[in-house]
């Protein structure tokens, strides 16, 4: 069996696997020394619901979110820094939860919901978290800027969820928008720029207390 | 990234059984650790096993009075849950101590335990590295070595287990529940789960080839005030250098667990029996036989303090 047949099976295998555990995928056979060729690329097709719109894409398995939504969807407001999770830059929500889009596969988010920076707002009505950025100058190169926003909207509603940080006193109580709070939550965002305390008072602004 | 197959398993014993069916398969959960790896080329697999839908995303209590915390449960949930937090507060302490708000709403029970270590060498490579590649030496023996192994390490490897969740867990006897390829299913005590690297460093865990974790469960309350400590290069989002996780008795009897100087999560039982004579004989007991390098000798002093913090911070909780 040679590399293609090889990957049109492998292909269709992971298609109709797409509901149920199927793992129909051929094993390449090995070669005189042992040495299984390399597999090759693999496509499927996924659909997601990006900024309230369905769409649907081909993408290669190995395609990141933020690759998918940048590459793909065309939507690059979603900023690669680090690519691997260090830098917050790459942060979109997926069904309400803040995540970075660097760290997920495309295919692992069939069906959800996703919310970047050109989902929040627009030019014209812009969320109010981004209308606090801009008041508040939080920021300056911008690069991590719609990072931080999608990660600064989401902080607020996990501190109203009360869920607890390295910094909540009482693990039995609810936590609040504090200062020491907000830095917390927003450590997985790095700004080069440091406009942090910036970004804190738009944030404790859309919060509605005094940085 | 070498490309490789994915399909999306339902059943548990179904995902088990894949993997051994798909040579070079690895189970994906949060991806935010082997994503990383894949990047890199240091996680070569072939084909993907995505266990997100496989239903292990609750928290329920046991017969026992304890819990179990399914293998998919987020950091965020596990951390966030009103029981985990009155009854068990030292592993919400210790999850919120790690990485990113981001990454703890994609991390899971299970991928949190089974994370790999952040020894520079491993990461890098271009250099010899056992755990990375068996048999091809270790660079960091001789390297740059401050945030590696003090403890339980080997002639063949001085990486340390840089998870802060697993700490807490072994200070709680928690078990870890998993389903093989056959379909049987076991329990694996923490304080087995983890290995010491010995010869041979590639191999971390007590999980067989193609085992899935499904829970793990956690023991009715022990009570008394939970803390963990943590000690890292700065406040927020580092990997520890040293942490502590204590869960302290109003007569001053109690558990810990010292996470970052060790292949696992280091706790000594006699040493516990000390707590009344102080952290320096505590710390003396836990760390009988280490062997710090050079750049590392400073983790010694520091369990001891980071001990002594926890302590303290435990009788002013009390
Ligand atoms: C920038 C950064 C900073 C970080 N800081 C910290 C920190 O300070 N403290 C800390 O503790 N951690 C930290 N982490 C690590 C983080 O906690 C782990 O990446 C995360 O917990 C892994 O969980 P996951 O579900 O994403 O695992 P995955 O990446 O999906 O999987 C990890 C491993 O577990 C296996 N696996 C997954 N589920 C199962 C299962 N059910 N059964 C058997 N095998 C399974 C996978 O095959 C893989 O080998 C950090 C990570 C990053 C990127
Ligand atoms: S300490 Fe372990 S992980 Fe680090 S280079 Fe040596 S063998 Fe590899």
């Amino acid at each position: 069996m040679d590399d293609r047949e090889q990957s049109a099976i492998s292909r269709r295998g992971v298609l109709v696997g797409g509901a149920a555990t199927v793992a129909v995928t051929a094993t390449p056979a090995a070669d005189a020394q042992g040495v299984r060729p390399a597999p090759q690329p693999v496509t499927m097709p996924l659909t997601l619901e990006v900024n309230g719109k369905r769409r649907t894409i081909e993408v290669d398995t190995r395609t990141t979110l933020l690759d998918a939504l940048r590459e793909k969807l065309e939507l690059t407001g979603t900023k690669k820094g680090c690519d691997h999770g260090q830098c917050g830059a790459c942060t979109v929500l997926v069904d309400g939860k803040r995540i970075n889009s660097c760290l997920t596969l495309a295919v692992m988010h069939q069906g959800d919901k996703v919310t970047t920076i050109e989902g929040l707002g627009t030019p014209d009505k812009l969320h109010p978290m981004q209308a606090a950025f801009v008041r508040h100058d939080g920021y300056q190169c911008g690069y991590c800027t719609p990072g931080q926003i999608c990660s600064a909207v989401a902080v607020l509603g996990e501190i109203k969820a009360g869920v607890p940080s390295h910094v909540t006193a009482d693990l039995t109580a609810r936590p609040g928008p504090t200062n020491d709070e907000m830095r917390e939550r927003m450590s997985g965002n790095i700004c080069r720029c440091g406009a942090y305390s910036n970004i804190l008072e738009a944030m404790a602004d859309v919060a509605g207390v005094k940085a | 990234m070498r490309p490789f197959t994915y399909e999306r398993a339902t059943k548990p014993a179904d995902a088990a059984a894949a993997a051994v069916r798909n040579p070079g398969a690895k189970f994906i959960a949060g991806g935010t650790n082997l994503l990383d790896l894949m990047k890199l080329e240091i996680e070569v697999p072939r084909h993907l096993i995505d266990v997100n839908g496989l239903g292990l995303d609750t928290i329920q209590p046991t017969a026992e009075g304890g819990l179990r915390i399914g293998a998919l449960v987020t950091n965020t949930d596990l951390a966030a849950d009103q029981r985990v937090r009155r009854d068990y507060g030292v592993l919400s302490r210790a999850i919120v101590a790690g990485a990113s708000g981001q990454l703890r709403n994609k991390a899971t029970t299970a991928g949190n335990l089974l994370q790999r270590t952040r020894c520079p060498y491993f990461y890098d490579t271009n250099q010899a590295c056992n755990k990375r590649r068996p048999g091809s030496g270790c660079a960091a023996i001789g390297g740059y070595s401050r945030q590696l192994a003090v403890i339980g390490s080997s002639s063949a490897c001085i990486a340390t287990y840089p998870g802060d969740m697993a700490v807490a867990m072994r200070a709680l006897d928690a078990a870890v529940e998993t389903v093989a390829p056959n379909g049987a299913v076991r329990t694996i005590p923490i304080a087995d789960f983890h290995r010491l690297p010995g010869d041979t460093p590639h191999i971390e865990t007590a999980l067989a080839p193609g085992e899935l974790i499904i829970a793990v469960t956690l023991p009715r309350p022990l009570g008394g005030t939970h803390v963990y400590r943590k000690v890292r290069d700065r406040a927020s989002y580092a990997f520890a250098l040293v942490s502590v996780a204590a869960v302290i008795q109003r007569d001053g009897s109690g558990r810990v667990a010292v996470g970052g100087i060790a292949h696992k999560p280091w706790r000594v039982e006699a040493a516990e029996r000390r707590l009344a004579e102080g952290s320096k004989v505590v710390a003396a007991t836990l760390l009988a036989g280490a062997k710090p390098t050079q750049d590392n000798a400073f983790k010694v002093p520091l369990v001891e303090r980071t001990l002594a913090a926890a302590l303290h911070d435990a009788r002013n909780m009390a």
